[in-house]
């Protein structure tokens, strides 16, 4: 008879694993040993929990104690205090997972409270190498309910009927995508997951893989039966080597198990999956690059149509979806389309995951229903700017999407909304700026990615984007005029018709939505040549003030000796020869320094 | 995997493995290992409550531990929380703890005698 009474769940999500929680595993592993409690307490490595800024991070149940930012040497004091003598380590804890001395159990705690987690159901909850534990949570039972009690076009229906759309971006509508997919001509079929998550700062897919990685294999077996496929394929990035490792086991497994294989669960349908890894092109998210990469060739989009319904891998009809949209497949079926579609919005109905980055408090992966505001994300859920500094915009989408600003902050999270907003839903990458962040240089981030990443197949992106590059970098260094800014704004536009995929027509996506809703800051690098966030360091100058004692503090920490003056009188910098890499401001011990 | 039923089976007994990770649950026995519990013997009194549960399959049912409860004489003590109301229970052992599991949890009845009041009196 087992006696286990509590579980360790330590964070073996990247995240976690980069900061640290391989040692803190091995280590509970010692301590147990130690204090003779192998036999009553579980170490169990999950997926991610979503709060990365935190990690590593360890919870306790049955208490749900949340433990952060643990280290190595923390965990002899939680195994003796809290494993041995009950008592809840308090100022390990997450700061607020403890408030007025009272502890909050994990999903007590204002992060989670908020969330509603389907595609995260189980990350962070079980152990992603253990197939029985998926089983546990209920899984598989979808497929087996598919198997034996509905027909294809049940599943079809029922997935119309929820309402889901893709996750990776574009969001059509599932459904309508299955029913293409099972209605096309054809003796074989294949169904795909694009795992190819490329976004800069985006880390969902990722960690659904990681945490859940039976949920994708349950959903693809459920998209195959619903359109006759036998045979699948999940693409996915070399860059990932937790994710490939661990869905490589998960599919083990579910072969062991005879969840995957032929007659499934006693009955004529047979299913098998593989994995192609690959090499981290950007455009291979775009899914006709992605099935010519899966069949061996140079990863390059093909014109659309034919749709990969049609004519996708090896010319056959072809279901490709992206990693979170097959996690919310299982939930549909069990739950039922109606539950479903009573999250969310009308149009846009369950939930979003998100990977909240840059300039916000609670860094990490957040599952939200549909429609909620983009305020309640990033000061709720997010925990707010750091620093007390202001907010500045929102850049969702990632290279294809847009900023949003203040004045957008109320707006609902939904496909269409953040359309007609002039940005997109993506795939989920959601960076937050602040006050120090320069929006012209932003853009000229994301298109940079985009010139790097474009395939060079069609002129407007590859020859377009260059050139939009180039006039951005005019703008930067103060050498551009009004002129330029008109005709960054045609030129965007006619690569945003022109493109031959996504990523060149939403190329262009940041530029055009910073100059909707930041023109002033375009206006005030052009004409005033200046940048008012510091940033653009062409248009910045270091200047020493009168305040200046003469202490000579900042002449010697100067890298390229640019700043000139005896001791105890005022010293000057060299504009021609300053870097304005910053040392001296933070040298200078009376703050006579300045940035303009 | 041949059938549902298999499935099912194998379901059932991953699910007593990570019962212990749903917090909320509706009764809650709290056994004190602070030292002065340990050292009375509290450690086979929780293994006994924890075995007990699982061989039992008790459902709704949190079997976890806290520090001292104050009165270190009385240890091993355990207190069982239901519907916002205590018991505590002291003097405990792994033989009394299974006889409170049978009585007080499986069968709704209060073992008094083993009780912080019974032992005032």
């Amino acid at each position: 008879m087992s006696l286990v009474r509590s579980h360790v769940l330590v964070c073996g999500g990247t995240g976690c694993t980069a900061s640290g929680s391989l040692s803190i595993e091995d280590k509970f592993k010692e301590c147990l040993e130690k204090f003779d409690l192998v036999n009553e307490v579980d170490i169990v490595k999950t997926g991610c929990f979503g709060l990365c800024e935190a990690g590593p991070i360890v919870v306790v149940y049955p208490e749900g104690a949340f433990y952060s930012s643990v280290k190595a040497d923390d965990i002899e004091r939680i195994t003796e205090e809290h494993l041995l003598k009950g008592r809840i380590v308090k100022d390990l804890l997450f700061k607020e997972a403890i408030e007025e001395n009272v502890i909050k159990s994990v999903d007590e705690v204002k992060f989670y409270k908020r969330q509603k987690r389907i595609a995260l159901k189980n990350c962070g909850v079980i152990n992603p190498e253990v197939i029985d534990e998926y089983i546990a949570y209920d899984g598989y039972r979808a497929l087996g309910k598919v198997l034996t009690e509905m027909s294809q076009q049940d599943v079809i229906d029922e997935i119309k009927r929820s309402g889901l759309r893709g996750r990776g971006g574009g969001g059509f509508p599932s459904g309508l995508k299955w029913q293409f997919t099972k209605n096309a001509t054809g003796d074989v079929k294949y169904v795909a997951c694009n795992a190819d998550e490329g976004d800069p700062g985006a880390f969902m897919d990722r960690s659904v893989l990681e945490g859940d990685p039976h949920a994708v294999i349950e959903a693809m077996a459920i998209a195959a039966y619903a359109i006759g496929a036998s045979e699948g394929f999940v693409y996915i990035r070399a860059e990932y080597p937790i994710a490939v490792n661990r869905l490589e086991i998960a599919i083990e497994q579910a072969k062991e198990y005879g969840l995957l294989g032929d007659n499934i669960f006693g009955t004529d349908f047979s299913f098998d999956l593989q994995i192609r890894l690959g090499a981290g092109a950007f455009v291979c998210g775009e899914e006709t690059a992605l099935i010519e990469s899966i069949e061996g060739r140079r990863g390059m989009p093909r014109p659309r149509p034919p749709f990969p319904a049609n004519k996708g891998i090896w010319q056959k009809p072809t279901l490709l979806n992206n990693v979170e949209t097959y996690a919310n497949i299982p939930q549909i079926i069990l739950k039922g389309s109606e539950w479903f579609s009573s999250i969310g919005t009308e149009k846009s109905t369950g939930t979003k995951v998100f990977a909240l980055g840059g300039k916000i408090n609670n860094t990490g992966l957040v599952e939200i229903p549909m429609g909620t505001t983009l305020r309640d994300v990033i000061f709720e859920i997010g925990g707010g700017i750091p620093k007390g500094k202001a907010f500045k915009a929102v850049q969702t989408g990632g290279p294809s999407g847009g900023c949003l600003t203040e004045a957008q902050l109320d707006e609902e999270i939904s496909y269409d909304n953040l359309v007609s907003l002039g940005s997109m839903m993506g795939s989920g990458g959601m960076i937050v700026m602040d006050e120090d962040n320069c929006m012209v240089d932003v853009a000229r981030f994301f298109l940079d990615f985009t010139v790097d990443e474009s395939c060079g197949k069609c002129t407007p992106c590859r020859e377009g984007t260059k050139r939009m590059l180039e006039i951005l970098d005019k703008i930067c260094q103060g050498k551009a005029e009004m002129e330029d800014l008109n005709r960054l704004d045609s030129l965007a536009n006619m690569i945003k018709d022109s493109a031959l995929c996504g990523l060149g027509q939403t190329a262009p996506n940041p530029v055009l939505s910073t100059i909707e809703h930041l023109d002033m800051k375009y206006v005030e690098h052009i004409t005033d040549k200046k940048c008012t966030a510091g940033v653009c360091q062409d248009l910045l100058q270091i200047k020493i003030t009168d305040d200046c004692i003469g202490c000579t503090a900042c002449k010697n920490v100067c890298p390229v000796d640019c700043i000139s003056g005896e001791r105890k009188s005022l010293h000057e910098i060299d504009q021609n020869e300053c870097i304005k890499c910053g040392a001296c401001i933070d040298k200078c011990p009376v703050n006579a320094i300045i940035k303009e | 995997m041949k059938s549902l039923d298999e499935l099912t089976k194998i379901r059932e007994k991953a699910q007593k493995k990570v019962s212990t990770r749903n917090s909320g649950k509706k009764i809650r026995i709290v056994v004190g290992m602070a030292t002065c519990g340990i050292s009375a013997g509290a450690r086979p009194v929780l293994n006994t409550l924890v075995e007990e549960v699982n061989k039992r399959d008790l459902q709704d049912i949190e079997v976890t531990q806290t520090g001292c409860i104050g009165v270190c004489r009385l240890e091993p003590i355990f207190e069982v929380y239901q519907n916002g109301e205590k018991v505590t229970y002291v003097n405990m052992d792994p033989k009394k703890a299974k006889e409170v599991i049978v009585n007080h949890i499986v069968n709704g009845n209060v073992v008094s005698e083993y009780t912080i009041g019974a032992s005032e009196e």
